[in-house]
């Protein structure tokens, strides 16, 4: 604790109380009967003006220090040790008063889903507006004062917007009007608790740009929370890194993540595919093991059990804070080699030969649309989508919310039915629009792993049912036959044949995803579709599962078609690329072709749109809503966002057809593609 | 709102008559021959036949339901067997007074239960709350008759300080009116008062839990302001459908508190019919009971969904 | 269609590798349940040893010692016929506790049945139902059962099948709106890509899912059948006069309370009273420990 202070103390010196000092803090939730320490002797302060990051997985403790600095704990949470200070206040002393003054006018917090931070049967004027009554305001005083503040939030209209109740906004104006709330009393630590991680990625962007703004204008301190290091990268000046519960790293976020020097940092970005990394250039490494289960802390350093560098006095003593160079610390012995982390997975990937040349279809999509009626109101979902599946290659596909990424999933798998017209080819047959109308071997070759494998396991049946199923239903194995490919595949998954009488529930979350694979690839399937499968999982167990995914690509030349929001992760799996936005492809072309650019607009700004890690991002500012599907602009889906619209109009009236504008390369724009480089390489 | 109010009311007549054809399914075709059934066993075979064809019952089953359902639209409910006189006025009187007993405990239990589940959901956990739930929980399954034999042994045969049946006589002023209502009413606050406070305690919870409320609390505001503006808005609305569902059990409860306490009430009718076989009455009494709780039922839909602004704005587009 | 972001979930709460505590052991733990299982536990012995452990006749009329107050001859007195009111109350419990489950256990069958059609096919067949069940809905319970024993007559059997009958809409009601709650979920549709039929689906993979809600569902209407039972044989329907039953116990004397003679209807009236809380309090011990 001594080398504590020397590590971020350059604001004790000023004299004044730091705007935030968390000195010492445990947090104990009561479970059953038995108190679990969730956040265990936490240091770290907030300088004036300073944009701090906490960063952790889920488990780490990040979200309890946020609620415990509100003094907003569940009823079964407690700070059992250790003080905190906001300008010198300590809000767990408070009387009721205080508490009330500290809330109102020094400490305010954003949450992940605005649309649930705000009343439902209030408007969205009235909400704002109270914090201003709570100042000592008028009502008219009030409301006048949030029309201002709405606009600083740039919401277009700000008095129409206040006349709304909460439903009728979208996400990104959601947050926005949370935002605008939290910092209408000027609060002097301002709390930012996973404030973009519900919103889609352009709307991230925007969100993120006016934060960063407000933090220029504003007399604040930030204190961001989140699970995604490019964000905090992104948006702080310090970091602290968060594992278990414990503050096991901290520094100037760019040094932490350029250097870091704890080996959990450094497992964790090994963790993420970055700067383009492709899967040809090497596996990504993981980290091994589990979080502590909790409650059990163990008696060293708490990472050591998963620490591969971890020696005997790793195990029997917890480390202190070193200081590892200026502002920065590091909670282990063996900072100074954590670079030298050895790996947990080997580099090298045996990667299958490459997909067989151009004219390899497996599957053939031509004209497809789906059309859904609710309320009377028709949603186009799917609009002529033509799109061919090579055989053993990887198909990214991209798009935002309400793009119909799913939903080109699920008629290919069957579960929906296109509208006429449309045509599925699998191997020159063609593919019936139900399951019902589909072959034992269609169904068979077509198989999906879903994103999250709490919903897709049947909670009930035990690993061995569910993996068993395929093999006897589809493959149609019994007796020693099906005991040897189960246990073939249990290992190919990497799990152990313990394991097997488990049920979901016993598994951690990249164990349950490793079954809901077995699952899929047990009938020998030609073509697996995965939809987000690592969106549910931590950073730290996804990296495995893309792994095990290559892996077996590798292994059984099946096609994957690969959905994703993570545009790193779509990179780094994917052989094509296809881009989809409000039901219609924008661009489909290889890999490095739809990155590099030239590329359609709407993928110029998505890119754009993802914070990085090196912090190095040319931002393309898209601005507006993104239209209702059932109301879709006319011409060019995107012109309404678009910031490349031609002044001649041509957007708006008529629609750009789907051309190969490089060979492999199709764009729908009606700028010829050399426009489009020429106008990318300026920026 | 137009439309959706349109809509809601053609649900409700459908389902009123298909709630009919039950009822007449029920009532006509499953005893048999109603003559035989009021003349008994011993009457000659021509006396059964000729008040067949004097009820109207040996006509063909559509054409008796039509007669019936037209007569039931336009307010002739039939001739009640036992009474030899129309239902309808029979059935209007009894209506009246079921409706005063039912009013009355509506206004003791609708607030004892909200408040109720209200304190019981800020207690959440403590004393305060066990013994709300348990209570309610309790008092709502111990049948009606039970609870009121004890508060009849209790207050009327015991302390002797209330009148044992509810029927005050004629021309009672309302003070003792009501006061011959009170150990009627009892039954039917214990058999309601756990739903409703049951309800309410879930969804003020649910409210106190939410992130709106947290966002209300972190905003500075009093105690008193967050509950009051924050939570009681939302949690109160899904209870408004609940008391409209209970008011048709309430009915129910009456059969049974108004034969234990002799109160000429719409159940004391309908346990007299079902004692004596009078089927046109006891069929025209479960119709009007279904078409009561339908209107409660359509009016608690129409005021929540007022309350809602979430609905309202749908519905408004 | 929705994109779901991905939502690390802190360590406050609950872990789902350490929940796995068998229910039963968790409902051990609660005084409540143990308190209710008792009280019913007694009751069954009672139903079904009762005229073993009767000290009288229960049927055996004492002209010359009715209404007799309670005495260490007669715990809770005589009736006015003077049989003995502790033996009737041991004895009654009998006619209650066998149609009461009989009913709910044919309504919880039926009504699951329905339930996972409904909620799993849905449709025509969904809508249809659906009005059927609001239309039953729009009935307190003990009316229509009234409607239809007047209609078919008054026996055990009548009683089981009509109440049997009457809880099925309602209980597949229940179980369609939890059938629905699972159909969102991504297993289902992983069913019908192995080549699972509607029915393998609708009982190998939901059914066991649902079964919690089944359950308790079951010991919340077994609640409402044991109040719909004594309820009727206190409005004189289904009753074997000869046989000692608490609600028609209680009709026949409620009429002398105020001569005095209060035991002959409050003990039956407890007997109903402790019988039902109990069921409450056990149906409600097993939904907390399903809810977590």
């Amino acid at each position: 604790m001594t080398t504590q202070t020397a590590g971020s103390g350059q604001h004790a010196a000023s004299g004044a109380p730091p705007p935030l000092a968390v000195d010492g803090l445990d947090v104990t939730y009561r479970v059953r009967g038995s108190d679990r320490l969730a956040v265990r002797n936490v240091s770290f302060q907030v300088a004036a003006n300073e944009s701090y990051g906490l960063v952790g997985e889920s488990g780490s403790g990040k979200s309890t220090v946020a609620l415990a600095l509100t003094r907003y704990l569940p009823p079964n949470g407690r700070v059992s040790a250790g003080t905190l200070s906001v300008y010198g206040q300590n809000p767990l002393g408070m009387g009721r008063a205080a508490l009330r003054r500290y809330r109102s006018r020094t400490v305010s917090m954003v949450y992940q889903e605005p649309g649930r931070a705000l009343n439902p049967s209030i408007t969205v004027g009235r909400q704002v507006a109270e914090v201003y009554e709570v100042a000592g305001l008028s009502r008219a005083d009030a409301l006048d004062r949030t029309g201002e503040l709405l606009g600083k939030v740039q919401i277009p209209d700000p008095r129409r917007v206040m006349a709304r109740y909460p439903h009728q906004l979208s996400g990104g104006m959601a947050q926005r009007v949370v935002i605008a709330m939290a910092i209408a009393a000027e609060p002097s630590l301002l709390i930012l608790d996973e404030p973009t991680t519900a919103l889609d990625a352009t709307v991230e962007a925007e969100v993120l740009e006016l934060l960063a703004a407000l933090r220029a204008e504003m007399n604040t301190s930030l204190l961001f929370i989140s699970h995604n290091l490019a964000v905090i990268a992104k948006m702080c000046d310090r970091v602290g890194v968060l594992y278990a519960g414990e503050l096991v790293e901290e520094g100037p976020a760019r040094r932490v993540f350029d250097e870091p020097r704890h080996p959990y940092t450094v497992g964790l970005l090994r963790c993420i595919p970055q700067r383009g990394q492709r899967k040809d250039h090497g596996r990504l490494d993981s980290i091994p093991g589990f979080l502590p289960e909790p409650g059990q802390a163990p008696s060293g350093c708490i990472f050591a059990p998963r620490c591969l560098l971890a020696e005997q006095r790793c195990r029997e003593a917890p480390p202190p804070a070193a200081v590892t160079g200026p502002g920065r610390i590091s909670r282990c012995y063996l900072h100074a080699q954590a670079a030298s982390l050895p790996r947990n997975t080997p580099v090298d990937l045996q990667l299958g030969p490459p997909p067989a040349g151009p004219e390899d279809p497996v599957v053939t999509v031509s004209e497809l649309s789906k059309t859904f009626s609710s309320h009377g109101e028709r949603v186009q979902a799917l609009t002529g989508i033509s799109l061919v599946l090579q055989r053993g290659e990887t198909l990214g596909l991209v798009g935002e919310s309400g793009s119909g990424k799913t939903t080109l999933a699920r008629v290919l798998l069957g579960l929906i039915a296109p509208d006429r017209g449309g045509k599925i080819m699998l191997d020159g047959a063609e593919l019936g629009p139900s399951i019902a109308s589909r072959s034992r071997d269609q169904l068979k070759a077509v198989q999906i792993v879903f994103q999250n494998p709490d919903s897709a396991l049947n909670r009930r049946h035990t690993v061995r049912q569910l993996i068993s199923r395929p093999l006897t239903k589809l493959a149609g194995l019994s007796g020693a036959a099906l005991r040897e490919r189960l246990a073939d595949l249990v290992r190919s998954v990497r799990m152990e044949d313990r394991q097997l009488a488990l049920r979901p529930r016993q598994l951690s979350g990249g164990l349950k995803q490793r079954v809901a694979i077995a699952r899929a690839f047990g009938g020998g399937p030609q073509i697996v579709v995965c939809d987000e499968p690592t969106s549910a999982l931590d950073v730290s167990v996804q990296a495995a599962i893309l792994n095990l995914l290559a892996d077996l690509q590798a292994k059984e030349q099946v096609t994957y078609l690969f959905i994703s929001h993570d545009l790193g992760l779509v990179r780094y799996l994917s052989d094509r690329i296809a881009v989809l936005y409000l039901g219609k492809l924008m661009e489909v072309g290889p890999t490095e072709r739809v990155f590099g650019g030239p590329h359609h607009p709407y993928t110029e700004a998505l890119l754009s749109a993802v914070p990085r890690l090196d912090g190095v991002a040319t931002r393309i500012k898209l601005t507006g809503e993104i239209p209702s599907a059932a109301d879709p602009p006319s011409g060019c889906v995107f012109h309404t966002r678009c910031p490349r619209r031609l002044p001649s109009g041509i957007c708006e009236s008529a629609e750009p057809p789907l051309t190969e504008a490089e060979p492999g390369h199709l764009l729908s724009c009606h700028i010829p593609i050399d426009q489009l480089a020429k106008l990318q390489a300026r920026g | 709102m137009a439309t959706y109010l349109l809509r809601r009311l053609g649900l409700a007549i459908i389902t009123l008559l298909l709630l009919s054809v039950l009822i007449f399914f029920a009532g006509q075709v499953l005893p048999g021959d109603p003559a035989r059934a009021i003349l008994g066993p011993f009457a000659s075979q021509s006396a059964v036949a000729s008040l067949d064809h004097q009820l109207g019952v040996d006509r063909p089953l559509l054409t008796q339901y039509w007669s019936w359902i037209s007569g039931a639209v336009h307010g002739n409910l039939g001739i009640s067997y036992q009474y030899r006189s129309p239902v309808a006025p029979l059935l209007g009187a009894a209506l009246v007074n079921s409706a005063k007993l039912a009013a009355f405990a509506l206004v003791v239990i609708i607030p004892l239960g909200v408040i109720g589940g209200v304190v019981a959901a800020l207690n959440v956990g403590r004393p305060a709350d066990r013994l709300i739930s348990l209570t309610g929980l309790s008092a709502a399954t111990v049948p009606e008759f039970v609870t009121g034999i004890v508060v009849i042994v209790i207050f009327a045969d015991g302390l002797k300080i209330l009148p044992p049946s509810a029927a005050a006589g004629p021309g009672a002023s309302f003070a003792t009116q009501l006061r011959y209502l009170i150990l009627p009413v009892v039954p039917l606050v214990f058999e309601f008062f756990g739903y409703i406070a049951r309800i309410t305690r879930a969804s003020t919870i649910e409210a106190l839990e939410s992130d709106y409320t947290r966002t209300a609390v972190l905003k500075g505001l009093k105690r008193r302001v967050v509950i009051g503006r924050h939570v009681l808005r939302n949690s109160l609305l899904p209870t408004i459908t609940v008391i409209a569902t209970q008011t048709g059990y309430l009915i129910g409860g009456l059969v049974v508190v108004e034969t234990l306490f002799n109160y000429p009430g719409v159940g004391r009718l309908l346990y007299n019919a079902a004692t004596e076989k009078d089927f046109p009455m006891l069929e025209a009494g479960v119709l009007l009971i279904g078409a009561v709780y339908m209107t409660a039922t359509l009016l608690a839909d129409l005021l929540s969904t007022w309350l809602n602004p979430r609905l309202r704005t749908e519905l408004s587009r | 269609m929705t994109d779901l972001a991905a939502r690390p979930a802190e360590v406050s709460g609950r872990d789902a590798r350490h929940a796995a505590l068998p229910a039963w052991r968790l409902l051990l733990r609660r005084p409540a349940f143990i308190v209710g299982a008792v009280i019913l536990i007694f009751w069954i012995v009672c139903a079904i040893f009762g005229t073993a452990i009767a000290p009288h006749d229960p049927t055996q009329p004492q002209l010359l010692a009715t209404n007799q107050p309670l005495s260490a001859a007669h715990w809770f007195g005589t009736d006015q016929l003077g049989r003995d009111v502790f033996s009737r109350v041991i004895v009654g419990s009998r006619a209650i506790l066998i149609v009461a489950p009989l009913a709910t256990v044919l309504g919880t069958v039926l009504g699951t049945a329905l339930g996972l059609a409904l909620g799993y096919l849905g449709g025509v067949l969904d809508a249809l139902v659906g009005r059927l069940v609001e239309a039953l809905l729009a009935l307190p319970a003990v009316i229509i059962i009234f409607l239809f024993i007047v209609a078919v007559g008054a026996t055990s059997l009548t009683e089981i099948v009509v109440i049997g009958f009457i809880f099925t809409p309602l209980i597949a009601r229940t179980v369609r709106s939890a059938v629905q709650v699972e159909s969102q979920l991504d297993y289902l549709p992983a069913a019908r890509l192995l080549g699972d039929g509607r029915a393998r689906v609708m009982f190998a993979e939901i059914l066991p899912n649902v079964m919690p809600t089944v359950l308790v569902e079951f010991t919340v209407r077994l609640g409402y059948a044991i109040f719909t039972v004594a309820t009727l044989a206190f409005l004189g329907f289904g009753v074997d006069p000869s046989t000692p039953n608490w609600g028609s116990d209680i009709y026949a004397n409620y009429g002398v309370i105020g001569a005095g003679y209060w035991w002959e209807t409050l003990f039956p009236a407890l007997a109903i009273a402790s019988l039902v809380v109990a069921i409450n309090l056990v149906a409600d011990s097993i939904e907390r420990v399903l809810a977590g």
